[in-house]
Parts: structure tokens; C-alpha cells; sequence
């Protein structure tokens, strides 16, 4: 009834114009985010150069893939090395992020202030973070090595040279970014826990680590969501922090580098590039249906 | 060093509270626990300004690790001077104002008529703008990046200023290697965290005031303009000032979008930077430093709504 009346109002210009409003950014939107992403799809079935014509010969099927799966060396590394970024953050960056939320959230003295500190590194850029942590890292140079006592040894510490252990390097950098973040959101979701929840839970004799499993934790459901897909795009976006150390290479291959590595500026292997971001699109939509899926539950 | 004087200052006064409330062992380990970690957190950025303070010569002779016999800016002066420091952030500049603009208007256009009408696709509308970006970057680049090399974009004169010039619309005649180029896609890219964030807002606004203009005979761009954007007056700080941060410090579509080193803004530069001027940890700190001036003053005029702004998003959504 309500929605009839309010129509009946909008006269045919009204109507234009809200087709405008909406139409013009989502065209935009169609044109330069999911446009691209569909081509990427079909682009993964050929074998395009990026310089000649595209024609019907370059479709090649699911060679890309089958090759990215048995031949291409660089592809496992990379899923292996994307995997270990989740789980560090997820297992180690995120449950300190709550962890400090947790500590922060009741009336301590300064908690402004400790608040203010471990959310700094939140405003740089991942580029800047990378470059603050090089000069940590580096091996003669560099903080942690000097602190060791090992910088002026034949053999210093290379972290962010050897293989094995610069992908923890710069994990331990990320974290650095990442641990600030989910606190910050923890403790908006926290401070809408109803005080008198935790107030009821006490007077009952609830110890303070059975109220938070048992009264908080249940409550926070929907923000606890918003951090489980915060931490799993952080990672499936991993870029910066790598490339800005070696460009990806030695340790620290990336989908998200090989996919550029192999498909833009002077490298010419963009249905190879195009398979890779397929993989990577696939492994997203986990967790952007999952934000979705919550999305639509809450304007139901 | 301070700590320390403040705690004997203040004694009498903590004395006087001890007598009202015990002070519990698991307070003074909480507080140690923090005080500890918030030396660990800022550290790192402590260091980098204390490198950058010293001379390359005075710790290639005592090391990294020693009392400072001279401190000045000079591995500042040197960015600014050699490095043409002053055109990146230009650069920046020209992408961010333009983009943060653009995008709360188109954002906050989408959001009002998808809050404020009921339409059969409000849902969906919404759902594409929040999915997009939550996509990873990376995942549309190969078709963005031919698509930015085959579009053509008229040249139509340019603003000249120094080493600095703003071409309308391309130098090249393509997007390609452009400052609307990039504009163009951080605005999209960001309009949909934007438009998110934005609808969330205006869902707390009731359709009554959009409904009672309307039959008061003002049209819907009407309502958006002078009654919708002036209540939303907080979201739209709180979102300019993260889309500034998150505009400023995006290292990716430059790097990729961009071909000429000296166009790119400071955060990609950084990377042009790294083999010519980051010869030492002296001079990459002071370039570190350099580049998140802005963010963090942002970040400590704007705290507030720096926060609420990242939390908008995700308690009420």
C-alpha cells in the first residue's frame, strides 16, 4: 500500500533521474570490475600473447590450467605460500588482534592511548610497512641481525633473502599492519555487546574467561564474520609487502605476483595470467559469499 | 624516562587511591603486558626515524646500533632535492582529491536510491558494488590492463606547472599511463566499499523525509543533494577520510596502469625509488618516513573518523 502511494509521487523525471544515479556508477562498475572479471575467465582458455589479433585459433581449452597444475613450477609454491599467509593470519595476527581487543576494552587507564598506538600502523601503505621492516631485516645493516650480534659474521642472517624463511619475514611485517585492524573492529563489536549481558553473567559467578567464550563470543557472531573474511581477502591480496622486498621471487611467489608477472607490462603469457586469476577468483568467492550471505541475512 | 618522573610525581596521589582500591597484581601485569607491546609496535617506526636522522658515514664507521655523533635531515634533503620528492606527492594529489570526490558522490547517489526507493533490484545492485570490491585486485588486472591500452581518450591541452603537468584527458591519446586512468579505476574500485558503507548509513535514515519532499513537489536529485548528503554529513567525513588513506597509500594500480616513473604518485614511486635512491637503510627510512607523513597526519587530526569510518562498515551492516 505504503509502496504504491510513494511511486504514484515520482513523476517520470524523478524516475529518469534515479535510473541516472544508479546507472551511471554501475555501469562504471560493470565496465572496469566485473567486465574484466568475466574476461579474465575467457581469456584463461587461450593462448593470447597480448600483441597479435585475438582470434578463434588461440582458443586452446584448459591447456592453461593443466599446465598450471602439472608443468608450471612456480604454482604450487604459490598456493603453498598463499595458504601459509592465511593461516599465520588467521591463527597467529588475528587471535592477537582480539586478544588485545579483549585487554583494551575494559576501563584500564590509558587504553586510549595503547589503542591509538597499536592502530597505527594501520593508516601506512603495505609498501611503506615492507620498506620500514627492510631496514629491520636487512643483513649487515639491518636492526635484528645487529641485536643478534651476527651482522658483522661471514654468515648474517639473510631474512629476506633465503627461501625459507623471508615468507615469515614478511609475515611477521604484515602482522605488524593486520593485528591493529582486527582490533579496532573487535572492539566496535564489542562495545555493542549490551553491558548488562556480561553484568547478569557476573552476578551468576561466570568467571571472566567463561564470559567471553560462553556470553560474548556467541553474540559477536556477525563481526566475528566481518574478521574471517577481513583476514582471508587480506591474504588472497597479498602484494605489496612482496613485491616491494623482491618482487615476488625466492620465496615469496604470490597468485596474486605470478598473475602479473606472466600476463602485463612486458611479459606475454596473458592466458596463463588469466588462469592464474581464475584460480584466485575461485578461492575468493569463498569468502565474499560468505560477507554476502550475511549481508542479505541482515536486510531480510 | 618520563615514566619514571611522573610515577615519583604522582605517588602521594596513587597512594591516596591505593587506600580506596587495592591495586590488583593482574592490573599491574596487564599493564606491563601492554606497556611492553606498545614499545614492540612502535619500534619499528622509532628506529626508522632515528636511521634516517644519522648520516650514512656516521653508521658505516659506529654501526646501526650506536650513539649518534651527528643527527640532521639531510638524507631528507635528498629526496627532496634529487628524488623530485615534491612531484610525487603532486601526483598523488591530482589522483586523491579528484577520486575521493568522485567517489562519495556516486557512492552516496547509488546508496540513497537503493535506501531511500524500494526498487526490485535493490538488493542486487547493492550486492555487485560490495562484491567488486571485495574482489582480489589482481584478478581483473589482465583485462584491465588491455583494456587501458586499447581505449581512446582525446588530448585536449594540459595544465602546466614546472616538471608537473596535467593532461586533459590523455597525453597519449589512450587511458593508459594516465592520471584519469587511475582516478578512474580507484574511484570504481572504491565505490563499492563506499556505496556499502554509505547504504548502511542511510538504511537509519527514515523513508518518511524523502517521502514527505516528494509530495512537497521536490525531485529525487533535489532530496539527495540538500536533504539526503547534508544528514549524512558524518558517514561522508568519516569516509573521506579513509578513502584518502586508502587512495593515498595504493601501491597497485600505478604500478600496473602507469608506465612513466615520473607520473606515478609517492606510494608506486616508492618502488621507482628503491634501485636508484635506496642505496642504504639511512636513506630508505627517511624515504619510508616521507611517504607516510600524510596518513599519519590524517590519521591524528582525524582519529575519530578514521575509526568510524572502518567500523561503520562492519557493526552495523
Amino acid at each position: 500500500m505504503r509502496r504504491r502511494r510513494r511511486y504514484s509521487v515520482l513523476t517520470r523525471r524523478d524516475k529518469v533521474l534515479l535510473l541516472l544515479m544508479v546507472g551511471i556508477p554501475l555501469a562504471l562498475d560493470v565496465i572496469l570490475i566485473w567486465g574484466p572479471t568475466i574476461t579474465s575467465i575467457l581469456l584463461s582458455f587461450t593462448d593470447w600473447d597480448g600483441l597479435s589479433d585475438l582470434t578463434s585459433k588461440n582458443i586452446i581449452g584448459l591447456k592453461n590450467y593443466v599446465f598450471l597444475f602439472t608443468g608450471y613450477t612456480l604454482f604450487w609454491p604459490a598456493v603453498a605460500h598463499n595458504v601459509i599467509w592465511l593461516a599465520w593470519l588467521a591463527l597467529i595476527a588475528t587471535p592477537i588482534g582480539i586478544l588485545f581487543a579483549v585487554l583494551l576494552d575494559r576501563d584500564i587507564r590509558g587504553t586510549r592511548i595503547y589503542q591509538s598506538v597499536f592502530f597505527l600502523p594501520v593508516v601506512l601503505a603495505l609498501a611503506v610497512v615492507a620498506l620500514i621492516w627492510e631496514i629491520q631485516y636487512t643483513p649487515t645493516d639491518g636492526f635484528i641481525n645487529n641485536l643478534l650480534g651476527n651482522a658483522k659474521t661471514s654468515h648474517p642472517i639473510d631474512w629476506l633473502g633465503d627461501p625459507h624463511i623471508n615468507l615469515y619475514a614478511a609475515l611477521v611485517a604484515a602482522s605488524w599492519r593486520h593485528i591493529g585492524y582486527v582490533m579496532i573492529l573487535y572492539l566496535a563489536g564489542l562495545k555493542s555487546v549490551d553491558p548488562s549481558l556480561r553484568e547478569a553473567a557476573r552476578v551468576d559467578g561466570a568467571t571472566e574467561a567463561q564470559t567471553f567464550f560462553n556470553i560474548v563470543l556467541p553474540v559477536m557472531a556477525p563481526i566475528n564474520v566481518v574478521i574471517v573474511v577481513v583476514t582471508a581477502i587480506e591474504s588472497l591480496r597479498a602484494f605489496d609487502i612482496a613485491f616491494i622486498i623482491n618482487q615476488g621471487k625466492n620465496g615469496l611467489e604470490l597468485l596474486s605476483i605470478l598473475i602479473t608477472s606472466n600476463s602485463v607490462s612486458e611479459a606475454t603469457l596473458v592466458g596463463r595470467g588469466s588462469a592464474i586469476a581464475v584460480v584466485l577468483l575461485v578461492i575468493s568467492l569463498g569468502p565474499i559469499i560468505a560477507f554476502l550471505s550475511r549481508v542479505m541475512r541482515q536486510n531480510a | 624516562m618520563s615514566a619514571v618522573a611522573t610515577s615519583t610525581a604522582d605517588r602521594p596521589a596513587v597512594r591516596a587511591t591505593v587506600r580506596r582500591r587495592p591495586i590488583r597484581p593482574a592490573r599491574v601485569i596487564l599493564h606491563i603486558f601492554l606497556i611492553a607491546m606498545a614499545g614492540v609496535w612502535l619500534f619499528p617506526l622509532v628506529w626508522a626515524l632515528f636511521t634516517s636522522l644519522r648520516p650514512y658515514a656516521d653508521t658505516a664507521t659506529h654501526g646501526y646500533i650506536s650513539w649518534p655523533s651527528s643527527i640532521g635531515l639531510a638524507n631528507y634533503a635528498t629526496f627532496v632535492d634529487q628524488a623530485q620528492l615534491p612531484l610525487y606527492y603532486l601526483n598523488t594529489l591530482v589522483v586523491v582529491i579528484p577520486g575521493v570526490v568522485l567517489t562519495l558522490l556516486l557512492a552516496s547517489m547509488v546508496a540513497y536510491a537503493c535506501t531511500q526507493y524500494s526498487w526490485r533490484f535493490n538488493l542486487i545492485v547493492l550486492m555487485l558494488f560490495t562484491a567488486g570490491n571485495l574482489l582480489p585486485p589482481q584478478v581483473i588486472i589482465v583485462p584491465l590492463y588491455y583494456l587501458y591500452l586499447h581505449t581512446p581518450i582525446p588530448y585536449l591541452g594540459e595544465f602546466d606547472l614546472g616538471t608537473f603537468s596535467f593532461a586533459f584527458f590523455s597525453d597519449n591519446n589512450l587511458l593508459y599511463d594516465q592520471y584519469i586512468g587511475i582516478i578512474l579505476i580507484q574511484v570504481v574500485f572504491q565505490t563499492g566499499f563506499a556505496t556499502f558503507v554509505l547504504s548502511n548509513y542511510m538504511k537509519t535514515i527514515t523513508k518518511e523525509i524523502t517521502e514527505s519532499a516528494l509530495v512537497d513537489g521536490a525531485n529525487v536529485f533535489t532530496i539527495w543533494w540538500s536533504i539526503i548528503l547534508p544528514l549524512c554529513r558524518p558517514a561522508l567525513a568519516a569516509m573521506a577520510t579513509l578513502l584518502f588513506t586508502f587512495m593515498y597509500n595504493d601501491f597497485f594500480w600505478a604500478l600496473v596502469l602507469m608506465k612513466s616513473g615520473a607520473k606515478r604518485p609517492i606510494t608506486t614511486a616508492l618502488n621507482n625509488l628503491q634501485g636508484e635512491f635506496f642505496t642504504n637503510n639511512n636513506l630508505i627510512a627517511a624515504g619510508a618516513l616521507l611517504a607516510c607523513i600524510p596518513p599519519i597526519v590524517v590519521y591524528i587530526l582525524l582519529q575519530k573518523q578514521f575509526v568510524s569510518g572502518l567500523t561503520l562498515g562492519s557493526t552495523k551492516g
